[in-house]
This record gives structure tokens, C-alpha cells and sequence, in this order.
């Protein structure tokens, strides 16, 4: 996926899209209204990350802008002020979804997804392995044919292991993605989603393989 | 709402005082004029009298040192009148009595020709009387006639009487018709303050500009500060909100920044107390974030609470975009979100107080109901519109129900959650603001019943 | 209320005895009530089929009818307002002297036409001309006299057939008399002429029109002047002897007229009383002769009531006028 990140605080522009990268997403960072119409303009992005407080103007200006243009590059904004007296106003300008600072990265990626599950049908990219069939977006996995509706976390879960086929995951690495910091989860809960996944699978070709001590790996006979 | 005390009506004042002065007025008139016109009866008796004075007076001669007085029929014919008057008359020579009525007597203080009147009562009746001299100068001596001429009231009583009972018509004729024009004005006046009070109750809530139409002189000052107020009104309220947005920037985006490398960092660090450390540290950052949001949409609810903007809000539209919108958050818990609504629920409210209350409500839910579970959210539109919000948590402790409203009470076992304890504090305040309630019960089977009803 | 009443019906016989009445008579003396003492000037046989009306209605109340001179009526009843319960009379000034004075009574239940009473106290009930009666024999031959002046002609023509046989009011007696005398010479100079020729031819002077008509009918006078014509008519039999002419210069008529005093002690009988007058009852039914009553028609020749009628009461004015009449009429 490719993303527009206009956010003019360095930092957090960094520790965002780093993480970003980290899930295999490509990020370019604008730091003011004038670049990001710059590259709205050369530019196909599959989503737009909108920071409302700009050093050169409104945010809520640039939606507008956007809107007016008809492009229909789904926007979420970041914004820092109160929900209470924002919400209505960026919703009615056209953001798709927004999100108050800071945020957990989790939930900045299941709002993405939700986003761009409404978008669905335009760029979805599906992964297709050992005679499994997976829609990220819907969270279909179709396994012989056969439909699975998978549950958020076994969902991650097997993004993750799929992001990395015959690579060691470690059990701490997955928990991360898995739990939010307030989740009381211990990195044992990654086991029952671990057990879950495996029987989905049960008929396909693929396999999770337990490396004691050292996390999961995803494998594929033959 | 409270109902503000009220002290008298102007309208009232403004008819009593105009109907009071107009029935003065309308006295005045009918002393005036019945005194006027009984001055006018008596002027015109009083002149008859004289003139029969004065003819008699005519008649007198001396002839020989003897007084004649050939008194003329027409001086007592011209005293008849329809109410038969009695007719009195003395006459004196230089204060000698020569005939007539012995006892009626009356000085004379003028010159001759010149008649004084008096009203005095003779013979048992009040009479009116003229006295009138005349010098009469003989052969060797001169000597004075004094005529004293008098006659009852009778026919003056009854013009009196008439005219009274005239003047009291006109006088009720024009107190009747000044008490219609003194109704007429005063509707006419208190209808610019009704046009006014309309205008101004017919603004929607957020319109705080001044009005611009043309007022009464009298008025224009009281719209003057009430245009100032809104205006200083809407300043207040604008700086606080700004105040209170400018407050959440700065303190937010510094957090996401800590935040975000938190995270990040996380993923790359593998030793066991780094990992412990920093998810500490992304808990303080959540927990403070989170305080810091709750405290200042307490304080932006407070604000907005001195000025409820009430307008009718659909509760079953308005939850069930909150559902849509924590749909995601829920997801990545792996917890169901089941909305039911019947139908349209219109209520009279605060809609960005409400929302706020429930997505509290519905945070609470989420943090405390356990993985794999179902969150239901139901609006209800009897017996009072109300938001129930059940999940399948802990529930609350029986023995602090009462105090978990408090500000900063948060349940004893929330050890181990991230939240400030305002949440249920706000659903309450705007359920107080509502003249509604928040009611707490624990569910059956296990789990919290939260319904915040209107 | 009812002792003095009774006190005074006690000691009204002493005085009624102590006077010398021209007549007296009492009506219904079995009356079981109050007895009205009326005082009057009309002869009681003129009167007396009024009164009969009126106790013949009103069984319980007696009347006491006292005749004397109108001048005498102004004397007694001034004397003693409270003797008596009604006044008839036909000297109008006297009359509406004493209504002045506030002896009459206020009757404001009785309906009367405003001309014809005065106060709601002074009533009049009857409409009397002035008359001029002869004895037709005198007049043999010659025209009768239609106005003053023709009188004037005819005694002046003839003093021979006049002389000492010519009637009139003594109007130092009379108030009747003086009344016409004075209305007369307010209406003419003709008057005073007349006087004068009268007194030439020595007229004679009397008290009452029934003693001159008397004189008339036996023929010791010819004419009789200011007669009241009402009383003479009683003694006009078709072709008789006497014949009334009314002067057609200027007639003078005079109204009878009733009060209740204001001292009575029977205001209700009395009042009964004056409204029986007024309805004109017994007034003309079977009397020898009736009093002629009033008629709106003849108001223009009518005295009118009012307060100047005392104009000739007037001490100053009376004397003077009697010192002129006197000088007329008594020629030494």
C-alpha cells in the first residue's frame, strides 16, 4: 500500500512512517499543505494520513481542496484537538475517518484497513500460497475453496506469518502486533491463536511450525 | 429550566397608570366643567336678579320728602321661571324698613347701580341675593333706596343637576375612551417587546450575533446590551473553546511523538526488561493521553453546559454512527459491537454532550469486556428515551456503585486498565444536564449494565 | 302624632266660635276620622256639591267648610297656619303670597298642568271671568255695553239712569276686588277713567259679588262692575232680569285656587281633598251653579301665576294704589 503522511512534527512523522515501513507499507511524509498538494498532484496514493494544525495553513482547507478535485483517495485525520467540538466539522468536509493524537498504532492500521475495506475493489491485493487463498482487507481466507471468516487477531496473526513465509517469528514480535498496551494478554495468549490458525489450515498445504524457544514459522509442504 | 422570578407586569403597570390617570383626568374634567357651567347658571340667575333689582330701584321717586315705589310688574315677572322660585324683597330707605319681607336684609357695600350677590338662606330656603341701592335726591335732603331681592335655587338646582349628570357622561365617555386608547397603546408598546422576545427565541442555539433590526429608541439600549453580552458571550466561549483546542494540541502531539517511538523501538528490542520498560512507558503515555482528553471534554462539556444548546437529535442516528466508528477498536479486540435500535428515536439534547457521554460509556464497555465477546448497544425509545450498554466484564463492585460517579472513582478492579475514572462522571453530568439519569446494574450471568436514559 | 291632633280638634270649636264666620257648615259629621277644617271664600252653596262628592268617596273624613272674605283668609290663616287643612280662595295674589311664604304644602303626587299651579302647592281649579252684570230694565231701548269704553259712553250719556245705582268691589275690603282693580289697571289706562266715572256718579262700594247680584235682581242697582260672572250666573234665568256681559276689550279671568297648609294634620285627607278638586268631580253634577272649570282656552285672558301678583301687595305699591282709587272713586 502507499500512503501520503502530511504531518509537519518531524518526530512523530519519523516514528510513524518507520513503523509503517516496518509493516511493508510505502510512505511519503509531506510537512506542509504545499507539498502534500504537490504530491497529491505526481502522485497515486492508496490512502492520505491528514494532520489537521499546519505550519502553512488548515488542514480542514486542504480536504476541502481535495474533495472539490474529485479525487477519491480516502483521507483519515490525525488531529490533536478536542473530539468533542471536531468531529462533526471534518467529517462533513469529507474525511473518511480521523483519529486523535496520539494514537496506538494498531488502532491507526484497523482504521486504515476499514478505510480501504469501504474502498474495497479498487487495489486489493490478495496473497495466494499453498492452496490458500487470502483477502487481507475482507478477511477472507479461503482455504480448497473454501470460505473462512477469520477473527481480527487470527486475521494479524497470519498477515504476519504470510509477510514472512519459512522466516522465525518470535512470540514477543507477534504479541506486539497482536495486543494493545492495556490488553492483559501474556505472550502464551499468542499460542490459542497459533492453534486456531493451524486448524484453519488443516487442509491446505501450508503449516505452522513451533520452534521451542524461539517463536513460529510458516512453512509449506512440497 | 428554572423559571425566573417575575416582578409585576410592565403591561399592567402601563394600563393601570394610563386607565388611573385617565379616570383623574376624567374627575378633573367633570369638576371643571360642572363648576364652569354652575359658575355660568348662577351668572345668569345672578343677572335676572339684578336687572329686577335694578327695575325696581328705576321705580323709586321722592316726592314731597315721601319715598314712592310704583314697583313694575314685569321686575318679579321677570323672576318666573318653570321651577316657580320664590321671590323674597326687602327695600330700605337709608336703612329704614319700608316693605317687603321685614328680615331679609343684606349690606350693600357698592356703589349705587352696582348689585353685590350672596347666597344666604331666608324663610327656611337657600336663596340667592341681590342688593342694590339707589340715592335719591329730593328737594333738601338726599336719601338711599337699598333694594334686597331674593330667590330660591330650585330651578338653578335642577340645571345643576343636569348638567352634572352631562358632564358625568362626558366625563365616563372620555375615561371609556381613554381607557380603549390607553389598552390600545399598551398592546402597541409591549408589542415591540414581544417581536423582540420572538426574535430572540426563534435563533437557532449557536447564533450569537447582534440584531441588526431597527428598534424603539427606548429600546435600542437594552438590545445595545444584549447585542454586547452575546458578543462577549460568544468571545468567552470561543477563547475557551480555543483555549481548550490549543490546550489538547500541545499537550497531544509531544505524547504521539513519545509514543510512536516507543512503539517502534519495541519492535526492534528484544531483552525481556527493555520490552517490560517500554510497554510501561507506552501505558503511562496511553493512561496521561487519555486523562488529558477525558479533562478537557469535561472541560469543554462544562463550558457548553452554562449554555445548553438544546435542538432535536435523533439518539438511534447518533449511537449508531458512534458504533460504526469504534467498529475498528472493537475489531482489534476481537469483540462484536451489536447495535439495535428501534426505529427513530428524537430527543431534545446536546448532541455533542451525548456522543461524548456514550463513547465513554462504550469505552468503558470495550476496556472491561472480555476477548471474544459481544458489546450490545440498544436504544430504546420508551418509557424514556434511553442508551443501554451491556458487556459481559466484570461488572461494578455492589458496594461502590453509589460513589462511582464521583469525579477520579474508578472501581477497584480497574486496577490493571488504563482510564482516569471521569468517564461515568461525564455520562452523569450529561445526564444531570438532561434531566435524565445513569443508572448502574450489574448483569446476570455477569457483566455491566450501563443505561443512560432522557 | 295623634294626641295633638286630637287637641286640636278640641279646642277648634272655642276658636271657630270666638270668629264671626259668613257661614259654616259641617259635612258628614258622623265621620269616624279626621274632620278637614277648610277655609274658604266661595259661598257654600257654590261649594257644597264638591265637598258632598268628596265625603260621599270618603266616608270616614268630615268636613268642616268655613266661609269668610279672601282678605279675612290672608289674616286668620297667617294667625294660624296649623287651624286648618286646606285654603280656597279666589285672590290669586293672596293666594300665591302665602305659597311664597311657605304655607302650603308640596304635593308632588298631584298631576297638574304647569300653568295651572304653582310649586306643585298652589292649585288652580276653576277659571272665573270678570263680568260686567246689568239689570236688562235699565238698558231698555238702548244697546248693551260690549267693552268699557261703551260703558264709559253710556254713563257719561246718561248719568241720570246710573247715578248711586252703579256696584263695585270696596278694594280696601275685597281681595277678590282688588285683585281684578289691579289687573285691570295694569291692562288699561280705560281703567282709572272708568273709576272716575263711576265715582262721579257715586258708586257704591261692596264687600261680596253675591250682595251687589242681590242689589241687581232687586233692582237698586243697574250695573255692577268686576262681578264675578260664575256667581251671577245663578241667578240668570232665561229672559230674567240680570245679564252678564264679558268685556270684549280685555277680559280678565281669574283661576280659584286651593293649598294644604303646611302645618296640617292631615296631609292625606288633604291632599285627598285638593285632588278631588282638581278631578273637576261634583263640580258641575246637580249644583245650582257650577263652578266653571278650567279650560286651557281662555289662558291668554287668564292671571297667570306667578310671584308677580305680590307686586300690588307691596305696601308701598298698595297704598299708592289705593290713595289713586280712592281719589277716583270717592268724590266728596
Amino acid at each position: 500500500m502507499k500512503y501520503l503522511l502530511v504531518e509537519d512534527n518531524q518526530e512523530l512523522a519519523n516514528a510513524v512512517s518507520s513503523r509503517m515501513r516496518l509493516d511493508g507499507h510505502v510512505v511519503d511524509h509531506a510537512a506542509t499543505l504545499e507539498d502534500a498538494s504537490a504530491f497529491v498532484e505526481t502522485g497515486e496514493y492508496d490512502l492520505i494520513l491528514l494532520d489537521i494544525m499546519l505550519p502553512d495553513g488548515d488542514g480542514r482547507e486542504f480536504l476541502k481542496r481535495h474533495r472539490a478535485s474529485e479525487r477519491d483517495t480516502p483521507v483519515i485525520v490525525l488531529t490533536a484537538r478536542s473530539e468533542v467540538s471536531d468531529r462533526i466539522g471534518l467529517l462533513d468536509l469529507g474525511a473518511d475517518d480521523y483519529l486523535t493524537k496520539p494514537f496506538d498504532h494498531a488502532e491507526l492500521e484497523a482504521r486504515c484497513r476499514a478505510v480501504l475495506r469501504r474502498m474495497a475493489g479498487k487495489s486489493r491485493s490478495v496473497v495466494s500460497m499453498g492452496g490458500v487463498v487470502f483477502d487481507p482487507l475482507a478477511g477472507h481466507l479461503t482455504v480448497n475453496g473454501e470460505v473462512v471468516q477469520l477473527r481480527n487477531r487470527e486475521l494479524r496473526l497470519l498477515e504476519q506469518l504470510l509477510g514472512a513465509p519459512g522466516q522465525i517469528l518470535s512470540k514477543q514480535k507477534l504479541a506486539d502486533r497482536l495486543f494493545s498496551y492495556d490488553d492483559d494478554a501474556s505472550e502464551n495468549a499468542i499460542e490459542v491463536y497459533i492453534g486456531r490458525l493451524r486448524k484453519h489450515l488443516e487442509a491446505s498445504s501450508l503449516k505452522i511450525t513451533t520452534l521451542r524457544g524461539l517463536g513460529y514459522r510458516l512453512d509449506q509442504d512440497g | 429550566m428554572a423559571r425566573l422570578p417575575v416582578s409585576g407586569s410592565l403591561r399592567n403597570q402601563l394600563v393601570v397608570s394610563l386607565i388611573g390617570g385617565a379616570a383623574l383626568l376624567a374627575l378633573l374634567l367633570f369638576l371643571v366643567t360642572r363648576n364652569f357651567a354652575a359658575q355660568v347658571a348662577q351668572e345668569g340667575q345672578d343677572s335676572i336678579l339684578g336687572a329686577a333689582a335694578a327695575s325696581i330701584l328705576d321705580a323709586a321717586a321722592i316726592h314731597d320728602g315721601q319715598v314712592e315705589i310704583d314697583l313694575p310688574y314685569a321686575s318679579f315677572s321677570m323672576l318666573a321661571n318653570a321651577s316657580d322660585d320664590r321671590v323674597f324683597y326687602a327695600i330700605y330707605r337709608d336703612d329704614t324698613f319700608l316693605s317687603g319681607y321685614e328680615g331679609l336684609d343684606a349690606p350693600a357695600n357698592q356703589a349705587d347701580g352696582q348689585p353685590t350677590f350672596q347666597s344666604t338662606e331666608f324663610n327656611g330656603a337657600d336663596v340667592r341675593v341681590v342688593t342694590d341701592t339707589r340715592t335719591l335726591i329730593g328737594a333738601d335732603d338726599r336719601t338711599q333706596i337699598r333694594i334686597v331681592l331674593a330667590q330660591t335655587q330650585d330651578q338653578l338646582a335642577g340645571t345643576l343637576e343636569r348638567i352634572s349628570r352631562n358632564a358625568a357622561l362626558l366625563g365616563a365617555g372620555f375615561f371609556a375612551l381613554a381607557a380603549l386608547l390607553s389598552f390600545w397603546a399598551t398592546s402597541t408598546t409591549i408589542g415591540q417587546l414581544k417581536t423582540l422576545t420572538q426574535s430572540v427565541t426563534r435563533r437557532g442555539p449557536q447564533d450569537l450575533s447582534a440584531f441588526r433590526k431597527p428598534v424603539p429608541t427606548e429600546m435600542a439600549p437594552l438590545v445595545t446590551s444584549l447585542n454586547s453580552l452575546m458578543g462577549r458571550l460568544d468571545q468567552s466561549l470561543r477563547q475557551s473553546e480555543d483555549f481548550i483546542a490549543e490546550a489538547a494540541h500541545r499537550v497531544r502531539t509531544p505524547l504521539a511523538t513519545v509514543r510512536a517511538h516507543a512503539e517502534a523501538t519495541l519492535q526492534r528490542v528484544d531483552k525481556a526488561e527493555n520490552r517490560q520498560a517500554l510497554r510501561a512507558m507506552v501505558r503511562a503515555i496511553d493512561e496521561s493521553s487519555r486523562a488529558a482528553s477525558q479533562l478537557l471534554d469535561h472541560a469543554m462539556i462544562t463550558v457548553r453546559a452554562d449554555h445548553l444548546t438544546l435542538q432535536d437529535v435523533d439518539l438511534a442516528e447518533l449511537v449508531g454512527d458512534l458504533v460504526q466508528r469504534l467498529t475498528p477498536v472493537a475489531d482489534m479486540k476481537d469483540l462484536d459491537l451489536a447495535f439495535q435500535a428501534e426505529g427513530a428515536v428524537p430527543i431534545l439534547g446536546d448532541p455533542v454532550q451525548i456522543q461524548n457521554a456514550v463513547r465513554n460509556l462504550i469505552d468503558n464497555a470495550l476496556k472491561y469486556a472480555p476477548p471474544e465477546s459481544t458489546v450490545e448497544i440498544a436504544v430504546w425509545r420508551g418509557p424514556r428515551p434511553n442508551v443501554t450498554i451491556q458487556d459481559r466484564g466484570p461488572g461494578f463492585p455492589l458496594h461502590e456503585m453509589d460513589t462511582l460517579t464521583a469525579r477520579f472513582k474508578r472501581g477497584r478492579n480497574a486496577e490493571g486498565t488504563i482510564g482516569s475514572g471521569l468517564g461515568l462522571t461525564i455520562a452523569h453530568d450529561v445526564a444531570a444536564a438532561h434531566d435524565g439519569a445513569l443508572t448502574l446494574e450489574n448483569r446476570e450471568g455477569g457483566g455491566a449494565c450501563v443505561c443512560l436514559s432522557f | 302624632m295623634r294626641l295633638p291632633v286630637i287637641l286640636m280638634l278640641m279646642v277648634m270649636p272655642v276658636l271657630a266660635y270666638a270668629q264671626d264666620w259668613e257661614d259654616r257648615r259641617l259635612f258628614n259629621p258622623s265621620a269616624s276620622g279626621t274632620v278637614l277644617r277648610i277655609l274658604s271664600s266661595t259661598d257654600t252653596a257654590v261649594f257644597a256639591p264638591i265637598i258632598e262628592a268628596f265625603v260621599a268617596e270618603t266616608p270616614e273624613t268630615g268636613v268642616e267648610y268655613l266661609v269668610t272674605s279672601t282678605a279675612e283668609i290672608d289674616r286668620l290663616f297667617r294667625a294660624d297656619p296649623g287651624a286648618y287643612d286646606v285654603v280656597v280662595s279666589s285672590a290669586m295674589d293672596l293666594q300665591l303670597k302665602l305659597a311664597n311664604d311657605g304655607y302650603a304644602l308640596r304635593l308632588n303626587d298631584v298631576a297638574h298642568p304647569s300653568w295651572a299651579q304653582w310649586r306643585q302647592s298652589l292649585f288652580a281649579f276653576t277659571a272665573e271671568p270678570a263680568a260686567i252684570v246689568i239689570n236688562r230694565a235699565a238698558f231698555a231701548g238702548r244697546d248693551i255695553p260690549k267693552t268699557r269704553q261703551d260703558l264709559i259712553r253710556q254713563m257719561r250719556d246718561h248719568p241720570e239712569i246710573f247715578r248711586n245705582k252703579i256696584g263695585t268691589y270696596d278694594i280696601r275690603k275685597s281681595g277678590l276686588g282688588y285683585l281684578f282693580a289691579t289687573q285691570d289697571a295694569r291692562a288699561s289706562e280705560t281703567y282709572w277713567r272708568l273709576m272716575e266715572v263711576m265715582g262721579g256718579l257715586g258708586a257704591q262700594l261692596y264687600c261680596c259679588s253675591g250682595d251687589m247680584i242681590d242689589d241687581l235682581a232687586s233692582g237698586r242697582l243697574v250695573m255692577a262692575y268686576n262681578v264675578l260672572g260664575s256667581y251671577a250666573a245663578a241667578r240668570l234665568v232665561p229672559g230674567g232680569a240680570l245679564e252678564t256681559i264679558l268685556p270684549s276689550d280685555f277680559p280678565i279671568t281669574m283661576m280659584r285656587t286651593a293649598f294644604v297648609s303646611k302645618d296640617t294634620g292631615a296631609s292625606g285627607a288633604a291632599t285627598g281633598f285638593v285632588q278631588h278638586l282638581l278631578s273637576g268631580e261634583g263640580g258641575d253634577g246637580g249644583a245650582e251653579a257650577p263652578l266653571p272649570p278650567l279650560d286651557s282656552a281662555s289662558q291668554g285672558s287668564t292671571i297667570v301665576l306667578e310671584p308677580a301678583l305680590m307686586t300690588f301687595l307691596d305696601t308701598l305699591k298698595r297704598r299708592r294704589f289705593l290713595t289713586e282709587w280712592e281719589n277716583a272713586i270717592i268724590q266728596k
